[in-house]
């Protein structure tokens, strides 16, 4: 049932450049870049516990890494998405040291610090990153063979097979040991220790592991947009990360895409209702959003699931148990209060 | 099932309705997208959120612009609509309004969208596509020195390089053997506006004694201005954002430098900047503008400055009229206007080409200033003028100087 619930969205995805306006494909496009980048801050928020208010540096950091690849090195687009990852897998591994002390808001601030200083680190070598002017990389050329696609089809399709990959990938490990692991890491300490698990190890490989997958989220928005800013790479991207990872649902695989769906796409929205009020009215949605939704769109639909097929919701994802026991966790609290009303 | 629809699209080569391959007409009195006879439709992006939003007063002073001419009766019977999508200062975000803008609304032009880096990112794209990307709201000269590359873009206030050659010429004629010291911002547009007066100056007894920068990040620039001060310069060029060019000021004033000091445009402003540090420490700079100040009295008037403050007044009523944005934004659309005006036919080749050859006066430019362009010359304004503050206000000096050609 599931697998063809993902095959069917699979297929959806494959053909939606081919029913939308290059706009909007243009839009879906970043939607995948960003989905794989909250994915990743998922895995590091959503499954190990700790927190990264700093995802867009890591971001910035692997959009920055294709650009000049491309721009500067003349490298194939796909073969810098891999570079991308290893330098954002080592930068978050480094972020993760200090993270093996520091808790909660302390970490918190440390990351935050990373979010600050992205921008004004890009403008201070502006040899290499180019400074307030950006740089310009052009996208990708539409091969020879596929030459009955368009420019934009082309690029969302090649995001699209990366996205695809870093999911699998995602999902395989929150369902293997290492899974298994991170969510006792995140759940007791000192359980976790009990049953073996080195705590250090794991934290610092959520952190490098988070990195990464931010880092390929940063190059695939260097690919689809052809030019990066330090504009683009505000404190505000790694706020809407952490916005689309619990919009999408905590510790799920696949609430990184609705979260990715409504960061791209409410803001413009807002905009459209009233250019001057656009910020009020994509804060109040998103407020109205953790009221409506507390577990995320990922927890509606395991809710509506389990009251259409009751007893058999297991989602098969780790959430699924977790939305049972009801932690302190914030995200479960909240879970727990609507299950209480209901 | 699912494969077989797959299959089908495929064969079919891309089966979406909105293919734009035929945008931009072929030459012929075929109309081009966003133009019919009774409307053209145009498109911006600029900042209405984010840290740049004060800019986002340009696109209301654009807006009113258009509905007063609207209000007239259009443009040969054609009413402009004007579209202005927020991008909160993120590239990115340019980047997919002005997809949105071209091939969702179908402007027949984009006009007006702010920010280097916007428009940096949108240029090729504007170009791929053949729609006029015109009277971008920025100072860097690459959108006037690169036309062969990018035909379809063009910029509109005089450039940082051309400025630059304002004040040379400026000392050359009142102070030819100054010695200038520079403090600039460490970014684009202070490298731009640097590198023109160097090279203005190349030949001349002009000579840059010292040169200091700072990042748009520090707090202070104490230690630049003293290490200017004692540089032995008689002159000082002030290159600075608004903050800066009103903590510069301010160490003048406290300071026993008593230099003749030139502060670009951007920092010019008698709101934002002068009356913060006290109009009284302000005396006697000097600076150039290029369109007329709503706020100097000289042009209360003044036929265009009146029109201009009635018709926003009618027309966007919650913008302030006194602001110098506003009157920027007014002033690129009535160049706008002009251009289309000037079109011999509905496509944008034929803006393009209106674009490319004007010598034209605009109302509320200063008197002498024009807009010219040739095929070869990309920069639409270059003239400038002198100003220098009196205590009160900014009072414009000698001549309109040309830094074209």
């Amino acid at each position: 049932m599931k697998r063809a619930a993902w095959a069917g969205v699979l297929v959806l995805a494959v053909l939606l450049p081919f029913f939308f306006s290059s706009y909007r494909v243009s839009q879906f496009t970043l939607v995948l870049a960003y989905a794989v980048a909250a994915l990743g801050l998922n895995l590091l928020v959503g499954y190990s516990g700790q927190i990264s208010l700093g995802h867009g540096a890591f971001f910035a950091l692997g959009a920055y890494t294709t650009a000049i690849l491309v721009a500067k090195s003349g490298w194939p687009h796909l073969a810098t998405i891999p570079v991308a990852a290893a330098i954002c897998f080592a930068a978050g591994f480094a972020v993760g040291i200090p993270a093996l002390r520091l808790h909660g808001l302390y970490l918190a601030l440390v990351t935050l610090g990373l979010a600050v200083a992205t921008p004004q680190l890009i403008k201070r070598f502006d040899g290499l990153t180019g400074g307030t002017q950006g740089l310009s990389a052009p996208p990708p050329a539409v091969p020879g063979f596929l030459d009955f696609l368009a420019a934009d089809q082309w690029i969302y399709l090649l995001n699209l097979v990366v996205a695809v990959l870093m999911f699998v990938l995602a999902a395989g490990i929150v369902r293997g040991k290492v899974g298994r692991a991170l969510v006792a890491v995140r759940d007791n300490q000192i359980a976790a220790r009990t049953f073996g698990v080195d705590l250090a190890r794991y934290k610092t490989r959520a952190f490098a592991l988070s990195a990464a997958y931010a880092g390929v989220g940063g190059a695939m928005f260097a690919i689809s947009i052809g030019f990066v800013a330090p504009e683009s790479f505000g404190l505000a991207l790694s706020f809407s990360f952490l916005a689309a990872i619990v919009v999408g649902g905590l510790a799920t695989v696949s609430g990184a895409i609705f979260g990715a769906l409504f960061i791209e796409f409410v803001p413009v929205y807002a905009a459209d209702v009233n250019e001057a009020l656009a910020a009020v009215i994509y804060g109040g949605v998103l407020i109205v959003f953790m009221y409506v939704l507390p577990t995320g769109v990922v927890g509606l639909l395991r809710r509506l699931g389990a009251r259409v097929r009751p007893r058999k919701g297991e989602g098969g994802e780790h959430a699924g148990t977790r939305f049972e026991r009801g932690t302190a966790d914030a995200g479960d609290g909240a879970g727990e209060r609507v299950r209480a009303k209901r | 099932m699912a494969l077989l629809t797959l299959a089908m699209v495929l064969a079919s080569g891309c089966g979406r309705s909105d293919d734009d391959a035929g945008v931009g007409g072929g030459g012929g009195a075929e109309a081009a997208p966003g133009i019919t006879d009774t409307s053209i439709k145009l498109g911006g992006s600029y900042p209405f959120s984010g840290p740049a939003s004060a800019y986002a007063s340009i696109a209301s002073g654009a807006k009113a612009r258009f509905a007063a001419e609207n209000a007239k009766g259009g443009i040969d019977g054609r009413k402009i609509e004007f579209l202005a999508l927020d991008d909160g200062y993120e590239p990115q975000r340019a980047v997919t309004n002005a997809r949105r803008l071209v091939e969702q609304e179908k402007v027949f032009a984009l006009f007006n969208t702010l920010g280097t880096p916007n428009n940096l990112a949108i240029w090729d794209y504007a170009n791929q596509q053949k729609v006029p990307h015109v009277y971008v709201a920025t100072g860097a000269s690459a959108w006037g020195a690169d036309i062969a590359k990018h035909p379809y873009t063009t910029g509109w206030q005089p450039d940082y390089v051309s400025e630059a050659k304002g004040y040379a010429e400026f000392l050359k004629k009142e102070k030819p053997k100054a010695k200038v010291a520079v403090l600039y911002q460490n970014d684009g547009f202070g490298k731009d506006l640097l590198g023109g007066f160097e090279k203005a100056v190349e030949g001349s007894d002009i000579q840059i004694v010292a040169r200091e920068s700072y990042e748009v990040t520090d707090p202070t620039i104490t230690s630049q201005m003293r290490k200017l001060g004692a540089s032995g310069g008689d002159t000082f060029l002030n290159i600075t954002t608004p903050k800066f060019s009103a903590q510069a000021i301010a160490a003048v004033a406290k300071s026993d430098w008593k230099p003749l000091h030139i502060l670009n445009n951007v920092g010019a402003s008698k709101k934002l900047v002068l009356e913060p540090v006290g109009l009284e420490n302000a005396k006697d700079i000097v600076s150039m503008t290029y369109f007329k100040d709503p706020e100097d009295p000289q042009w209360a008037d003044d036929p265009a400055m009146q029109e201009y403050k009635a018709g926003m007044k009618e027309h966007e009523p919650k913008a302030d009229p006194l602001e110098a944005f506003c009157a920027y934004g007014w002033t690129a659309a009535s160049t706008m206007i002009e251009a289309l005006k000037a079109m011999k036919e509905p496509t944008r080749e034929a803006l393009m080409d209106a674009v490319r050859n004007m010598d034209i006066e605009i109302p509320m430019l200063l008197p002498g200033v024009k807009v010219t362009t040739t095929p070869d010359d990309g920069f639409p304004i270059q003239a400038t003028q002198i100003m220098k503050f009196n205590g009160e206000n900014w009072e414009l000096q000698g001549e309109v100087i040309e830094a074209g050609t």
